[in-house]
This record gives C-alpha cells, sequence and structure tokens, in this order.
C-alpha cells in the first residue's frame, strides 16, 4: 500500500516517517518510532493502555489513524519526565504503590497528566471518573487514585509556595 | 535516627521482612521503559497471524491458501498439514490430553487456529489472513455440558472413539473426560441421610477469563549458525516451557532459551503453551528469521485458556444446633474442547477437595467429571490456587444455604463450625493436613470492625421499610471466610508433566558485599525484584537495596516451575531463604577464622557474625564477603554463593475474613458497595504494602466475576463476550475502596513462615460480593440465583420473587 509522508512532534522533537495511511497511531509510534511506552492492549479502545496526548488532549492511539495525526503535537510517557527529573506523577505513582505489572502504568499517567491539567484540584470522584477510560487488572485503583490526588496536592503546593 | 539504639538503625537498613519497601521495579515501568514481549524487536523480523475458525464445530474441507501466498509480503502459510512431517499438528496439553495446534480434518471451538501466516509486517498478515480461503461443512454443536453426554450426543474428540481409558482413568461416555473422586462416599451420605437438617442445592460458578492486560506472545527466533533457539514469550512458567519445547521439537535442552521478560499481567492466563508458540518456532526454523507472534483481545479472549465453567451440585447436613455433619459434592466440570487445564498431574480437578472450607466437617465426599463441548480449552486457576476459588464458592454458599435452612445468623453457623485453632495442623475429611489458623480470632475481629450487630439491626429495619413502601433499597451483608490451599508443592505429589513442583533460588555474593539472586518463579506484577531481596536482607544481612533479582531467563535462573497458584513466596521464597542460610552459614566459618573463634562461639546479629560476650568483636557480612575472594582461608573454598532447591513439606494455609456491605436498588438492579472489609492471614508478612496492593487488586477481579464479568455462549457455539465492550473489566468508577486488615499466624513448616497472599482476596472476594447480593433477598425467600450478578440478572431476582408489584 502507498506510503504517505508523515511530520509530527513528539515529545517536543520534530519527526518524520513515512507510514500508510490506515496504519494506527500506535503503531506508527512504536514499530516505526521506536517510542514503546503506551502499550496494546484492546486495540478497540475499551483498555487505555495506548493513551498518548495529542494536541492537547488524552487520545487512545489504538484507535486514531496515521493520517489523522499529520502534524499532531504528540506527548508520550516517554516525555512526561526524565530519570533525572521525573513527574511528580511518576514519583507519587511509585511512592503510593499505584502500579503492579506496569503495563498500564504509561497510559494512566498519561492520562493523569492531562487530567490534572483540565482540573488541577480534583476529588477523588473526579479522578475516579476522568481515569474511567484507563484499565488496570492489578491494582484496584485504589493506590492509583491515591497517587493521582498526591500528585494534585503536591503540584498545587508547589504553585502555591511560588506564588 | 540517632536516638535510636545501633541495632534498630542497623535492621532498618536492611529493609527486610516487615518493611513497606518502595518498589524497584517501578522506576521503569512509570517511565514507559518496561520490556514486554511486544516491544521486543529483533533484525528481519516475521509476523505471524492466525486464520480462526468461524464455526464452533465444522469439518475443514479444504484450504486455499493461494491468495494469501500471491500477496507481497506473505512468506508462509502453515496449515497442520506442513506441522503433521514434524509431529506438531497437535501437541500434548498440560491435563494428559492433546490438542491440535492447527485444525486436522474440523474444528471444535469458535476461535480455534486453523492456519498461520507469516508475513513481513502484522499489516500484510493480518491482510493475508482474509485471503486464506476455509471450506467449512458445520456439524452439530454442543454447549452444554448436560447435553453433551446424552447418548445421542454428537462425537466431538473423533480421535479419541472408542478410547475408553483416558489419562485419569475410565471414560464412560464419547464426551466424558475423567471421574475424579476423593473422600468416604457411602460414609458421607449416610451421615447426611442421618441428619436433622438437609441443604441442597446446585451452584454455578459460570465460564470467565482471566483477561490480564497484555495478551500472550511471542518473538521465537532460531539461529542457524550455533543451532540455539530463543523464545522470548509471555511465560508464566519459563523453564516448563523450555523442557516442552525440547520435548516437542527435538531440539536438546541447553540449545533453547526461553525468557519471560516483563508481563503484563498473568493471573492464569499465561500458563499454558498456546498454538501461537508452536507455530511461531516452527516458522522460525523454517525461514530462518525471527518471528513474532502476539494475540489481539478478542483472540485472547476466545482461544486461550477459561477458567471455572463449574457445576457444583452440594448436599450438606447439621444438627438442629447448626454442627455441620457431612458434605458432598458433585462437579460437572466443562472442559472445552481439549482438557488444557493446568493443574498438577495427580489432581484433574485440581484442588476442589479443600471445599470442606474452614469448617470442620467429620466426614465428606466429592467427584468431578469432567465433559468435553465446544467450547475453548483452558480451565486454569485465574488468579486462585487450582481449582480453589471454586471450592471456596461452594462451600461459601453451602454454608449461606444451610443457614437459611436452619434459620440460623450466617455469621454464627460459621463460628459453631470453624476448626479450632487448637486443632492444627487440622487433617480435613478430604485429606489435606491444614498447617495453621486462628479462624476464630479473625472472624471476631472482622465482625468487631464492621459492627455486624449494628449492621444487622440496620438490615431489619430496611426490611421493613420496604415492606412499608419507604425505600426501593435493599441492604446486603456478605459474609465469607476462606481457607486457601497454595504453594504447590510437595514433589512427592504435586508435578506437571512429570516435573515435580520444586522451586529454586540461586545466590552469589559479590566481594563489595551487594549480591545478585536468580530464581525459577517470573514476576508478572508481584513485585519479586522487591520482596524477594527483603527476604534475603533478613537471611543475609545485605541491605536489599544492594540485592538485584533477577527471573525468566532459562539460561541464567536456576530451574524452577514458574509463578501461579500463590506458589512463589511459598517455594521459592522457601527456597530464597534456604539458600540465604547457606550463605550465612558459610560466612560463620569465615568469620570464626578472622575473629580467631571457633565456630560455635559466634552468634548472628543483624548484619554480621559477633563473638559471645564481645560484641565488640564482630565481623559485618560485607566484611566477609571480601575475605571470602580475596583471603585464603584453610578448608574453605573461595567464593560465596549458594544454591537451593526447595521441595516443600506441605501446601500453606492462608485464610481470611471478609464482610462485603452492599446496597441494591430492587428497581433497576443496580448495586453500590458500601464497604468492603478484608482481613487476610498471610501468614509472616514481608512487604505490608505490596499485600495491600494485592489483596486491592485480587479483591477487584472478584469484584468483575461476581458482578459481571462472563464468557458465555449462543446456542450456536458463538462467543457473545468477545471483546470489552461486553467483557466487563471494572474501571475506576466501579471500583470501590477496600478496608484491609490482618492477623499473623505463621505457618509451621516455611522458613519464615510466609503463606502467600495474590490469590486470596478472589478466592474469598467473590463469595463475599455474591453472598451479599444472596443476603439482601434473604427476607424475600431467595435461596440461590447464579452468577455473575449483572444489573440485569439481579432486576431479574426481585422481579421474580414479586417485588416489582
Amino acid at each position: 500500500m502507498t506510503k504517505m509522508h508523515l511530520t509530527l512532534t513528539v515529545n517536543g522533537e520534530a519527526v518524520e516517517t513515512l507510514a500508510e495511511p490506515r496504519e494506527l497511531l500506535i503503531h506508527v509510534l512504536r514499530e516505526r518510532l521506536g517510542i514503546t511506552g503506551p502499550h496494546i492492549g484492546c486495540e478497540t479502545s475499551h483498555c487505555g493502555a495506548c493513551t498518548v496526548d495529542m494536541d492537547g488532549k488524552s487520545v487512545k492511539a489504538c484507535t486514531i489513524f496515521a493520517a489523522q495525526a499529520q502534524g499532531a503535537e504528540i506527548t508520550t510517557i516517554e516525555g512526561i519526565g526524565t530519570p533525572d527529573s521525573l513527574h511528580v506523577l511518576q514519583e507519587m505513582f511509585r511512592e503510593h504503590h499505584g502500579l503492579q505489572c506496569g503495563f498500564c502504568t504509561p497510559g494512566m499517567i498519561t492520562r493523569a497528566w492531562r487530567l490534572l491539567k483540565e482540573n488541577p484540584t480534583p476529588s477523588e470522584e473526579e479522578v475516579r471518573f476522568g481515569m474511567a477510560g484507563n484499565l488496570c487488572r492489578c491494582t484496584g485503583y485504589q493506590n492509583i487514585v491515591k497517587s493521582v490526588l498526591a500528585a494534585a496536592n503536591e503540584l498545587n503546593t508547589v504553585k502555591e509556595a511560588a506564588e | 535516627m540517632k536516638d535510636l539504639p545501633d541495632s534498630e538503625e542497623r535492621r532498618a537498613n536492611l529493609k527486610g521482612l516487615g518493611c513497606a519497601r518502595k518498589r524497584v521495579e517501578d522506576a521503569r515501568f512509570t517511565q514507559g521503559k518496561g520490556n514486554y514481549v511486544d516491544d521486543i524487536k529483533l533484525p528481519g523480523m516475521l509476523f505471524g497471524d492466525f486464520v480462526r475458525s468461524p464455526y464452533a464445530h465444522a469439518r475443514v474441507k479444504s484450504i486455499d491458501a493461494a491468495a494469501a501466498l500471491a500477496l507481497p509480503g506473505v512468506v508462509a502459510v502453515l496449515t497442520a498439514k506442513d506441522l503433521e512431517p514434524l509431529g506438531l499438528h497437535w501437541m500434548p496439553t498440560l491435563a494428559g490430553d492433546k490438542q491440535m495446534v492447527l485444525a486436522d480434518g474440523k474444528v471444535l471451538f469458535q476461535g480455534q487456529e486453523v492456519a498461520f501466516v507469516v508475513a513481513t509486517d502484522r499489516y500484510i498478515a493480518a491482510d493475508a489472513v482474509e485471503l486464506v480461503e476455509v471450506d467449512y461443512e458445520d456439524l452439530p454443536v454442543v454447549v452444554d455440558p448436560f447435553k453433551a453426554q446424552e447418548p445421542d450426543a454428537p462425537v466431538l474428540r473423533e480421535d479419541l472413539e472408542g478410547v475408553t481409558e483416558g489419562a485419569h482413568g475410565p471414560r464412560r461416555h464419547h464426551n466424558h473426560i475423567f471421574t475424579w473422586e476423593q473422600g468416604d462416599a457411602a460414609g458421607t451420605t449416610a451421615a447426611i441421610d442421618a441428619s436433622e437438617v438437609i441443604a441442597e442445592e446446585t451452584i454455578y460458578y459460570h465460564r470467565t477469563h482471566p483477561c490480564p492486560l497484555e495478551t500472550c506472545g511471542c518473538v521465537a527466533s532460531m539461529d542457524k549458525i550455533n543451532g540455539k533457539l530463543t523464545v522470548y514469550g509471555t511465560f508464566q512458567a519459563p523453564h516448563v516451557v523450555r523442557t516442552v519445547a525440547s520435548l516437542l521439537s527435538g531440539i536438546d535442552e541447553h540449545n533453547i532459551r526461553v525468557v519471560s521478560p516483563d508481563i503484563g499481567g498473568g493471573f492464569g492466563n499465561k500458563v499454558g503453551v498456546y498454538p501461537g508458540y508452536v507455530c511461531s518456532i516452527v516458522a522460525t526454523i523454517v525461514t530462518g528469521k525471527p518471528v513474532k507472534w502476539v494475540e489481539d483481545r478478542m483472540e485472547n479472549m476466545m482461544a486461550t485458556a477459561f477458567a471455572r465453567d463449574y457445576w457444583m451440585k452440594g448436599r450438606i447436613g447439621a444438627t438442629k444446633d447448626g454442627r455441620i455433619t457431612g458434605l458432598h459434592a458433585h462437579v460437572t466440570a466443562d472442559h472445552g474442547a481439549f482438557d488444557a487445564c493446568a493443574d498438577p498431574t495427580k489432581f484433574p480437578a485440581g484442588f476442589f477437595h479443600i471445599c470442606t472450607g474452614s469448617y470442620d466437617i467429620p466426614v465428606a465426599y466429592c467427584a468431578v467429571d469432567g465433559i468435553y463441548t465446544n467450547k475453548a480449552p483452558g480451565g486454569v486457576a485465574y488468579r486462585c490456587s487450582f481449582r480453589v476459588t471454586e471450592a471456596a464458592y461452594f462451600i461459601e454458599r453451602m454454608i449461606e444455604i444451610l443457614a437459611i435452612k436452619l434459620g440460623m445468623d450466617a455469621a454464627e453457623l460459621r463460628r459453631i463450625n470453624f476448626i479450632r485453632a487448637d486443632q492444627f495442623p487440622y487433617t480435613s475429611a478430604l485429606g489435606w493436613e491444614y498447617d495453621s489458623g486462628d479462624y476464630h480470632t479473625a472472624w471476631d475481629k472482622a465482625l468487631k470492625a464492621v459492627d455486624y450487630a449494628g449492621l444487622r439491626r440496620e438490615q431489619a429495619a430496611r426490611v421493613e421499610a420496604f415492606k412499608r413502601g419507604e425505600t426501593r433499597r435493599l441492604l446486603g451483608i456478605g459474609l465469607t471466610h476462606f481457607t486457601e490451599i497454595v504453594g504447590a508443592g510437595p514433589v512427592k505429589n504435586c508435578d506437571i508433566l512429570g516435573m515435580g513442583m520444586f522451586d529454586s533460588c540461586e545466590i552469589r555474593i559479590h566481594p563489595t558485599g551487594s549480591a545478585i539472586a536468580r530464581l525459577g518463579t517470573i514476576s508478572q506484577g508481584q513485585g519479586h525484584a522487591t520482596t524477594f531481596a527483603q527476604i534475603l536482607a533478613s537471611e543475609t544481612g545485605i541491605p536489599a537495596d544492594k540485592i538485584t533479582i533477577e527471573e525468566g531467563d532459562t539460561d541464567t535462573a536456576p530451574y524452577g516451575l514458574g509463578t501461579y497458584g500463590s506458589r512463589s513466596t511459598p517455594v521459592a521464597g522457601a527456597a530464597t531463604a534456604m539458600a540465604g542460610r547457606k550463605i550465612r552459614a558459610k560466612a560463620q566459618m569465615i568469620a570464626a577464622y578472622l575473629l580467631e573463634v571457633h565456630d560455635n562461639d559466634l552468634e548472628w546479629d543483624i548484619d554480621r557474625f559477633v563473638v559471645k560476650g564481645a560484641p565488640e568483636r564482630f565481623k559485618t557480612m560485607a566484611e566477609i564477603a571480601y575475605a571470602a575472594y580475596n583471603q585464603a582461608i584453610p578448608g574453605v573454598e573461595p567464593g560465596l554463593e549458594a544454591v537451593s532447591y526447595y521441595d516443600p513439606p506441605n501446601m500453606t494455609y492462608p485464610f481470611g475474613a471478609y464482610v462485603c456491605v452492599m446496597e441494591i436498588d430492587v428497581d433497576t438492579g443496580e448495586h453500590e458497595i458500601r464497604q468492603f472489609y478484608a482481613l487476610d492471614d498471610c501468614g509472616t508478612r514481608i512487604n505490608p504494602m505490596i499485600i495491600e496492593g494485592q489483596v486491592h487488586g485480587g479483591l477487584t477481579e472478584a469484584l468483575a466475576i461476581a458482578m459481571g464479568q462472563e464468557i458465555a455462549y449462543d446456542d450456536m457455539g458463538n462467543v457473545r463476550t468477545g471483546t470489552l465492550m461486553d467483557f466487563f473489566l471494572p474501571t475506576a468508577w466501579e471500583t470501590p475502596n477496600y478496608q484491609t486488615d490482618w492477623t499473623e499466624t505463621p505457618s509451621p513448616h516455611h522458613p519464615i513462615g510466609a503463606k502467600g497472599v495474590g490469590e486470596s482476596p478472589n478466592v474469598g472476594g467473590v463469595p463475599a460480593f455474591s453472598n451479599a447480593v444472596h443476603d439482601a433477598f434473604r427476607a424475600f425467600g431467595l435461596t440461590q440465583t447464579h452468577m455473575p450478578h449483572d444489573h440485569w440478572r439481579i432486576w431479574r431476582t426481585a422481579r421474580d420473587l414479586g417485588l416489582h408489584g
């Protein structure tokens, strides 16, 4: 099948690649660009393991065609923190045991990252509702919710201190 | 810290047993740097994909792959005919049966593997799957295990026609696999018949699926120059896969390397050997190129191992004041098209005979009939030890039903019948030796924590209010006291395909006092890298932060039977402690030499050997390790390493007391979990943070199973719940907060007293949720309604009880 020339910004870097228009964004990221943080759990938009941020919104990269992502600005788990400077969400997931097998974690944190931008002071209920597109089979969510609330608290404390 | 006595500080520094140590795995997982099987990319790698049967039972008349092979990028299309010369068109199952790798003349369940397409990328492979033309002639379908046993039922397994002796004894019908029984049939019937009160019920534990977030897959790579086959895959038992691969392929075992990389959850789904692995191995041998196969979600749910599907007929007798006199169980077990259960060989129904539960029952009997139907094979232990969740659900329902019959409170009925603390070690009527327990203490603590008496008063008031028309919500109080049986198991009676179910740990202490330990198990999220280091820290005095734990690579790890059935801590955890003790024994000799005293003049103190009566004279483990490598010590070999292969003397028996408080809307069938209290006793607690996480997760899987999750078939054998749209996996929105608690009754036979915990919450959780639903309707005459209790079924129950007016 004829390939199209795709130009994207991924984690702040301009990248280009050839891909079939029908290719799914998750496959472009994982197979063509070597970004394997986002995972594939269902390919039907239910599980959220493939969650990335596209143009300021959480999307499930398993149901976006490569063609739809032309020119998009994409952030994946790889762009959220660095080994030397972890994002507070990454720290809080470890601190509060918000992960076990780790398969849902990149999507989970990427979604929480956007959620806290949309709503910096969420209630527990808002976190549960806002994260309901991401499935986890290991944790029972209790510690994920705790991690996200702790991260929100931490971010707000830092913000208040700066003001 | 400076106020702490020196020894307390040293102990804290170890982060050993009992420490809520943060996980070492998390750094890579939270940064997207896990390495799961689909992340593996080898040069020149090809992709495999299956043509699967749309029919549940059909003759395969022809397969035409010409159009698929003509598609650019398609390398091969394998069918049973291609595998037959290699003897690989069928493969042995873990249960003593055999299973088609690719359809050999007929298909027996929807989603069965028919042909394996190999192509240069996954899109081409998927396109080619559509181009393979298979001509089917459909045959009559049987999805009901009772209809399958009728005399004129269609013959499903033509390969077994006329075979009257199966792997587990005589076969009495062409769709019958085995009958397995335990206990005293005549004695049990006589005891129950003579009882003042008798309760009988059929309890169905529906078919479900472990559904880990990562599906199953592998990358097989044959290096034709070195003659070495490497298989990366989602294997819960990598060493067993290596042995099976060697036996099937004829490749010497030293020339096969099996690697389980990070695994995205297993829950029993990744124990078995699937056709995808065999086809990938054949394809890499044929093409000389690495071949990746990763199933999609629908394939995972339709074709890989299901769980449960047990029809359990129970009969229980009691005196009129509630003493149980006998328990009788008969199970019709739907095994699907091939018997591919992952149970120890001698136990075709797993450990179902733990079905006497936490109760002192004088006489019992159970029998299980395994039956073939046109459904997917499996029958794995989905987050439980082998068939233990079925057993726990059975007895915890029977207790509730007996309580109704007796007109008695179900909490009190349990208390009357618990095995008492002074009865341990306790031999059950069905032959198990329970190692330790204190059920009454746990039960009282649980009932007090939830204010059980207060809940019952509230419930009674609610029933009255409902009858007066003041509310449309009912209150259910779901009780469970479960006893698990985990840690398979003693080699004398536990094996899988002839391989004894020991496990292992190998330790190397480095000269500067850090260490690496390798085990025969494999973590799938349980946090082994964190907790096994804690066991070793307490045993060797080396801080957990200086110990690397490695698992899953058969070239480096010692042989072990893997991780399932909560066996890692009871078996490999014991091996770890024993290997640590070997290290310490050698270290004592070295320390004695260095301190110029006799071995017996030394005592162990947290991280060092100290001269008795002279605490200022000591050698730390780090000093001893350095000397072990760098100093000539007469009569002692250089180095500091140890290995332990641990054959457990018995299983361990974790237990727990759970209470679920549930509100039910009679008109919509919706439920709300108002409170869930879970007390677990898993013996010695290694890492309380991880235990709590395991309990949360197991309870959520129990919530899913009890309240909605099922693999349902229509009469034609079509899977009705094959996507995550139809198959209930709870989200954060549906999942409640849980309240966890514990008691601690160590196992007397385990080196550190640990029992294992990962599966208890599922085993105890399912009856707790289900009993809550039943209990809500008890006042209106409900005795039994089958799971899953989704909104529609709860609504239907209310309607059938006449509660809709």
